[in-house]
């Protein structure tokens, strides 16, 4: 078990690297980053053009630079952005909790209503039900985010102006602003959770243990939950990384439709100011969470299944 | 208490085998012949396909009006829903038309008619008076291009990698493996956005790059199954009496191991082509994507993104057109798969 936690983190450890330094590596592609500080048309002089440089610590190879803001993030410290010199540490701290206020309701909602809706549709399968719940996951996975959230938007804020159509309110109990977006960002994992609950689950009932149960005259709601639920959820839960993953590109997309302040918003404005601190802090936060909750993940899905602390 | 799983609707047939099964249903009311069929055949999915296919490829002939033709006095325009709008049409100045002459009458009433065709602006204009309906036709072509070439290298790359991963195992497959594993942490969008902001050209990123972006999403799931079926493949008899023989590795991969593993490549595919065509759709509504004359159905709905209070139609059509086809394509997917090979979960 020990060996295999090792493994997983220094996994999470090369995945923030490896992104962090594409990210890093990719910025610097396109031309001179001094230029995005110094317009060219400003007049620096010789002097000051290489008293910026040096300041920015430009003059020194990129992985050398590279090494040089990962050493200063560790200790807090992300830089300012090119834009307006906010320090990016303050801004992350202030965004962070309004994405995880976002993902962490659509996460939940996704996988508290797709695994029970997966295994009754397995459950009761062939029924009408199962075929409503098929398709609402075929839907579910078939529908574009941002179309989702517009067409959300013009139904229930323009036309019957039920919700808010942009923007979050006050503190965390404020449910009308987070009507919206949650359902637009749960929507994909609903249908993908499912599928996967209900595959496995089919699965497993059809396997020899639930077999014998029902042959010894177990009652029909324990082999369900006791026996069979708890091998279905394995699948589930290893999925959930995936899941993550594309919860966290989807929030991206789901802050820029809603106006949400989230670190998404921050990562898109960031990509279009070509304000590099502020987007390195948002890849770096972004590669911690996913690997920090597949990380979570893993552990689960080893403490569940005692085959897997074997490998 | 009968459990529902075990409890089957249909009725068992008096004599048993396949002739008198099919017979069976023959002998059974056409409503449920017709109800048996499409659930066996995935119709709706494939009439989709095929008009999409259709589109993509005849776009030039099926659009009612060149997509880049912006009339800015249509700005906004609702849509017409195919009706007849005279109170739109330009009437003609009868001192050109010769009207004593039929030539001359008939002339004139074709270009009263056409001064305003009633196949214009069926689904509306969108905010720059292009007709929406001819973007949403030549956007098939495009997503399609696109979807297509990124498909193919992801193939390649995938299959390839998952070849040489099964094949030679231990360290290469190890590498490879943990390669996968790091890629599929990543932030995919964030580097997708960097990468076009490199890139810039014209609203969006050179097409090029775009197809290079989406590549680079589509060929994971290919290194993982075709690994999986490759480890099968490799300890069949026919595979040893090949390397007895003396096969080079090359040889070996290519002319006995890969050939087993082109059903899971088109399954996964198959599977694969509405997800690409929903990221290709993303980046261009983050304008990250397809340049900007070019009709893309995502750039069509962040156009129209600005106006959804007046002007709900434009990105409502576009989107819903997105919506229909990856559906009909994951449809069609898991029908595919549940019929090669159902050991294939959908979980990547």
């Amino acid at each position: 078990m020990r060996r295999f936690i090792i493994r997983r983190f220094a996994f999470a450890l090369v995945s923030i690297v490896t992104a962090t330094f594409a990210v890093f590596m990719l910025s610097r592609a396109a031309g001179d980053p001094l230029l995005l500080y110094a317009n060219s048309g400003y007049g620096l002089s010789p002097e000051g053009e290489a008293a910026l440089r040096k300041r920015l610590a430009l003059d020194r190879p990129v992985p050398v630079q590279y090494a040089l803001w990962l050493g200063r993030t560790l200790k807090g410290d992300m830089g300012e952005t090119i834009l307006d010199r906010k320090p990016v540490s303050r801004i992350v701290t202030q965004r962070l909790p309004t994405t995880i206020h976002l993902g962490g309701t659509a996460f939940l909602l996704s996988f508290l209503v797709g695994i029970p809706l997966g295994i009754l549709s397995a459950v009761m399968r062939g029924s009408f039900g199962d075929y409503i719940g098929r398709f609402l996951a075929l839907l579910g996975q078939a529908v574009p985010s941002f179309w989702l959230g517009l067409v959300l938007i013009m139904l229930f804020a323009v036309h019957w102006k039920l919700f808010p159509a942009a923007l979050r309110g006050d503190g965390i109990w404020d449910v009308k602003h987070l009507v919206l977006p949650t359902i637009t960002l749960a929507a994909g994992g609903f249908a993908f959770y499912m599928r996967i609950t209900r595959a496995a689950m089919l699965e497993v009932l059809d396997s020899e243990y639930v077999r014998l149960a029902r042959a010894k005259g177990v009652a029909n709601n324990r082999v369900i939950w006791k026996h069979a639920f708890k091998n279905a959820v394995i699948q589930p839960l290893t999925g959930a990384t995936l899941g993550v993953v594309g919860l966290l590109n989807g929030t991206v997309l789901v802050e820029t439709i809603f106006a949400w302040p989230g670190m998404g918003l921050m990562a898109i404005t960031a990509v279009n100011n070509n304000d590099f601190p502020l987007l390195q802090g948002a890849v770096f936060f972004f590669t911690i969470l996913i690997v920090a909750t597949t990380f979570l993940t893993d552990l689960l899905y080893a403490y569940i299944d005692p085959r897997i602390r074997y490998d | 208490m009968t459990y529902q799983s075990e409890t089957q609707t249909t009725t068992t047939p008096a004599e048993t085998g396949m002739g008198a099964q099919v017979r069976e249903i023959q002998s059974r009311s056409f409503a449920s012949q017709i109800w048996y069929f499409l659930r066996r055949w995935p119709v709706i999915p494939l009439v989709l396909m095929s008009i999409l296919l259709i589109t993509g490829i005849f776009a030039h002939l099926i659009s009612p009006a060149d997509p880049i033709d912006q009339s800015l006095g249509f700005r906004n325009f609702p849509p017409t829903w195919g009706k007849a709008m005279p109170e739109y049409n330009v009437v003609p100045d009868p001192a050109d038309y010769d009207l004593e002459t039929t030539k001359g009458k008939s002339a004139y009433s074709r270009a009263k008619k056409n001064s305003f065709p009633q196949s214009k602006f069926i689904l509306g204009g969108d905010n720059l008076g292009r007709d929406v309906l001819s973007r949403i036709v030549y956007g098939a072509r495009i997503s399609l291009q696109v979807t297509l070439y990124a498909l193919t290298s992801g193939i390649i790359i995938g299959s390839g990698l998952g070849l040489v991963a099964g094949y030679f195992g231990r360290w290469t497959d190890e590498i490879i493996m943990r390669i996968v594993d790091v890629w599929l942490a990543l932030p995919f969008i964030l580097i997708a956005l960097v990468i076009a902001q490199q890139f810039l050209h014209q609203g969006g990123a050179a097409l090029g790059v775009v197809i290079f972006i989406i590549a680079l999403v589509a060929w994971t799931p290919f290194v993982r199954q075709v690994r999986a079926d490759v480890l099968t493949i490799r300890g069949q008899e026919y595979v040893f009496a090949a390397k007895v023989a003396g096969a080079s590795h090359l040889r070996l991969i290519f002319r006995h191991i890969m050939p087993g593993t082109l059903s899971t490549i088109l399954v996964i595919a198959t599977l694969r082509v509405g997800q690409l065509i929903l990221t290709e759709s993303t980046l261009s509504f983050l304008g990250a994507g397809i340049p900007d004359p070019i009709p893309a159905w995502g750039k069509s709905v962040s156009d129209g993104r600005q106006f959804i209070e007046e002007a709900w139609w434009i990105s409502f059509f576009p989107g819903f057109a997105i919506f229909l086809v990856v559906m009909s394509l994951n449809f069609f997917g898991d029908w595919l798969r549940d019929r090669l090979d159902p050991k294939l979960r959908q979980l990547d």
